[in-house]
């Protein structure tokens, strides 16, 4: 440990239990300029497990106190700087380091090691994408006369749904409305499928956003087993009598309140004046597959209803996205925005933000998976959140507090009563 | 006798006399078991600062086990043979077993891998209680050799419950093995109190298997090794195991895992610091003028060496190569181990270096 001294050491958090994640720091004993020595209780820590104290491994004097009581830390982050007073003093960019005979390492860029030989090529032929949908549903899109490829799925898995079919068939899509002769000649083996509507809204939207503002996107998974504990409760509620009550109406009251713990990030950037646009009102905007394509309605001050008038207005909203009757006007104004990818089973992405806006949240799929809870190995119900921000104007430090916010709240839907 | 068992020292340090058993122990021996509970002590509280600083992935504490420990080992004889469970690391110092050693178990850098035949100390078990079956067997094979070794086989009040050692306490009787059952009885299986565990004394045991069992008090070391040599006599003459039942308490946690804050009563702890077995002896030691000032200052600092040796000696041990996983897989060369150890040398090999 000594081969290549350090003048300043840190201490990470230990696995102080067997296999557990993170510790919440409960008290420090030391203050920074504090002498310290090898053995001496520094802080109280608690785990899942237990509660318990933490001896420093270095002789020194505390150099720096890295969280503030209370804050839970992951295994493996340095919690204390200690000044050794000997060896090179130069700062060393933040590495991984291993947390011994805990379990896991720090998070960090993970480098998988490369294979020398090289394997099967990568890049094989892509079988052709055939729309998912059932044989029932086939014959329906066939009998009606509707290419299944032109119609937007919103089934559970990305399937298409006998309602997508019906939803086609009723609003052709732009492609079949236009005469043939203004076409060009498409080649045999391609389709060319003229650009209009909402399609082409959306590509002018997302090029305008992708190539403005700087996306940064962060990802965290959560176990939700207790928010969606809440949403089966919710659903017998008689409050909640008749209004449509899932995993997604907890995720947007999560995100909104942690959207105004953090009301910086609900602003947008104005390139010509160059100043930044504080939004005073909270208008979430729900990212919806729509027969027309994507849409985003939004839902005015979101912030300020009850959690029965946001699930009454968010089931207004997908109904009417659905049907394809957004009113033009819900399309405008929405601050912020999330978009639940889950619906079609795919875990997380990096959303492009919606022009004027500086964030984005991306619920996956949540379900099973094996997780550590108090330091076993059980199955949880798991979601990845992803949020994309506008770097111009949200820090790394805003955008991480907003995603851990809501992710804490969803980890814990009890924090909803005393954050909100 | 106190319910705590068979005593030599009270609490106060005091000696008193039992009808049965009685120990004539010098200054010097008393001094020598002083020093070995002390470093026991010491090296048990680096071993859990150690696993504190993610330097070990666990510690079972002994803290107030000492007297129990050091006072049956220092019964023992050279050629007898101990089964330890996972939290007899004074056992484990006296029989001259380099901490290290030990430590690398809790380091996960070994599975444990000293030698059981060099120290006649065989290798921790994490199983509850299935030691006493293998004790019971070696003792079988030492008694078939007709050696006059004895076998020692520690197990806590938890094992009790356990079949494996109903059925150790049935074989050794029927076949008169030289062995004793050393129960030390620290009050908890975990977060179970010794009420869930028996409804009679766990001494009282061994009447229905057909063989002794004593209650000690196990925090009185005199007594300890009184009563732990009068039972290593009893096993070596051929008439069968015996019992101790060491009443003694574990004054922390189960493990480094646990919080023994949330299941016990602190005026339960207080009660037992009372008795703490190394302030009993040293009041003896001074009481009688055995020791001084000086020689519990040198035994300070020895367990202060003792502690700055483990400590470095933890963080500087190396991780084990990947390769070294095959080499303990049999005693001697395996050809289909051989091809499988030069097939996962290929594949290490088959990575770019890291840069």
């Amino acid at each position: 440990m000594t081969d290549n001294p350090q003048r300043y050491r840190e201490f990470p958090m230990p696995d102080v239990g067997e296999g557990l994640q993170d510790a919440e720091i409960i008290r420090w004993l030391v203050a920074t300029g504090d002498r310290v020595t090898d053995g001496q209780v520094v802080c109280e820590v608690e785990t899942a497990k237990a509660a318990v104290e933490l001896p420093i491994p270095y002789d020194g004097v505390v150099h720096e106190l890295r969280f503030p009581e209370g804050t839970t830390v992951d295994v493996g982050t340095p919690i204390i700087t200690v000044d050794t007073g000997t060896g090179t003093a130069t700062e060393e960019p933040p590495r991984r380091t291993p947390v011994l005979v805990g379990y896991g390492a720090a998070p960090g860029p993970t480098a998988r090691r490369i294979r020398r030989r090289p394997g099967t090529p990568a890049t094989a032929t892509a079988p052709p994408q055939l729309p998912l949908a059932k044989p029932p549903v086939r014959k329906f899109a066939r009998d009606l006369g509707v290419d299944l490829a032109v119609v937007v799925p919103t089934g559970p898995r990305g399937d298409v749904t006998r309602e997508d079919v019906r939803a086609a068939a009723q609003h052709p899509s732009p492609t079949e409305q236009l005469p043939l002769s203004d076409q060009p000649a498409p080649a045999p083996d391609e389709t060319r499928v003229p650009v209009t509507g909402v399609r082409r809204a959306t590509a002018r939207a997302m090029v305008a956003s992708a190539f403005t503002a700087p996306h940064v996107t962060e990802f965290v998974t959560v176990d939700v087993t207790r928010t969606m504990k809440l949403v089966r409760r919710l659903k017998g509620h008689p409050d909640m009598a008749g209004l449509r009550v899932g995993p997604l109406l907890l995720a947007a009251r999560a995100f909104l309140v942690a959207v105004r713990r953090n009301p910086e990030v609900n602003a947008s950037w104005d390139e010509e004046r160059q100043e930044i646009v504080l939004k005073h009102r909270v208008n979430l905007g729900v990212a919806a597959a729509t027969p027309r394509g994507l849409l985003v309605p939004a839902i005015e001050d979101a912030d300020r209803l009850t959690l029965p008038e946001l699930a009454a207005a968010l089931g207004e909203l997908t109904t009417a996205a659905r049907e394809g009757r957004t009113p033009p006007a819900a399309l405008r104004g929405s601050t912020v925005t999330l978009t639940n990818i889950g619906v079609f089973g795919v875990d997380t992405g990096t959303p492009i933000l919606n022009p004027g806006e500086s964030a984005i949240l991306a619920l996956g799929t949540i379900g099973p998976r094996p997780w550590v809870h108090r330091g076993k190995v059980v199955p949880r119900q798991v979601t990845t959140l992803a949020l994309s921000f506008d770097h111009r104007l949200v820090d790394g430090d805003l955008g991480s507090r907003v995603l851990a916010d809501t992710a804490a709240l969803l980890h814990d839907p009890r924090l909803l009563l005393t954050r909100a | 006798m106190s319910g705590d068992g068979i005593r030599l020292l009270t609490p106060e340090g005091e000696r008193v006399t039992h009808p049965e058993y009685g120990l004539d122990a010098g200054p010097e021996e008393l001094r020598a078991l002083y020093r070995d509970m002390a470093l026991a002590r010491r090296f048990d509280a680096e071993g859990v600062t150690l696993q504190r600083q993610g330097e070990l992935g666990l510690w079972p504490s002994l803290l107030g086990q000492e007297a129990a420990q050091v006072g049956s080992v220092r019964a023992l004889a050279d050629g007898d043979h101990v089964f330890p469970s996972y939290r007899e690391h004074a056992v484990a110092l006296c029989r001259g077993l380099d901490p290290l050693v030990l430590l690398r178990l809790f380091r996960g850098v070994d599975h444990g891998a000293w030698d059981p035949d060099a120290h006649g100390f065989h290798l921790y078990t994490l199983v509850i209680g299935s030691q006493t079956l293998h004790a019971t067997g070696y003792a079988c094979g030492v008694a078939k050799d007709g050696s006059d070794a004895a076998v020692l086989a520690y197990f806590g009040d938890g094992a009790t419950s356990q079949g494996d050692v109903a059925e150790a306490f049935n074989f050794a009787a029927v076949y008169d093995a030289p062995v004793v059952f050393f129960c030390q009885n620290n009050q908890w299986a975990i977060s179970e109190p010794n009420a869930r565990q028996t409804r009679v004394p766990l001494h009282q045991r061994a009447q229905g298997y057909g063989f002794p069992g004593v209650r000690v008090d196990g925090n009185d070391v005199l007594a300890v090794l009184a009563v732990t040599r009068a039972a290593l006599e009893h096993v070596r003459s051929g008439r069968g195991p015996f019992l101790v039942e060491a009443f003694t308490y574990r004054m922390g946690a189960h493990t480094t895992s646990d919080d023994p804050t949330r299941y016990r009563d602190s005026a339960e702890v207080e009660s037992w610091r009372a008795k703490d077995p190394l302030l009993r002896l040293e009041r003896l030691l001074r009481r009688e003028e055995l020791a001084d000032d000086a020689f519990f200052a040198e035994v300070t600092a020895e367990g202060e060496a003792l502690a700055v040796r483990v400590r470095e000696g933890v963080r500087s041990m190396p991780s084990p190569a990947p390769e070294e996983l095959f080499d303990h897989v049999y005693a001697e060369a395996h050809g289909e181990v051989d091809r499988e150890r030069a097939e996962f040398a290929a594949y290490q090999a088959s990575f770019a270096e890291e840069g």
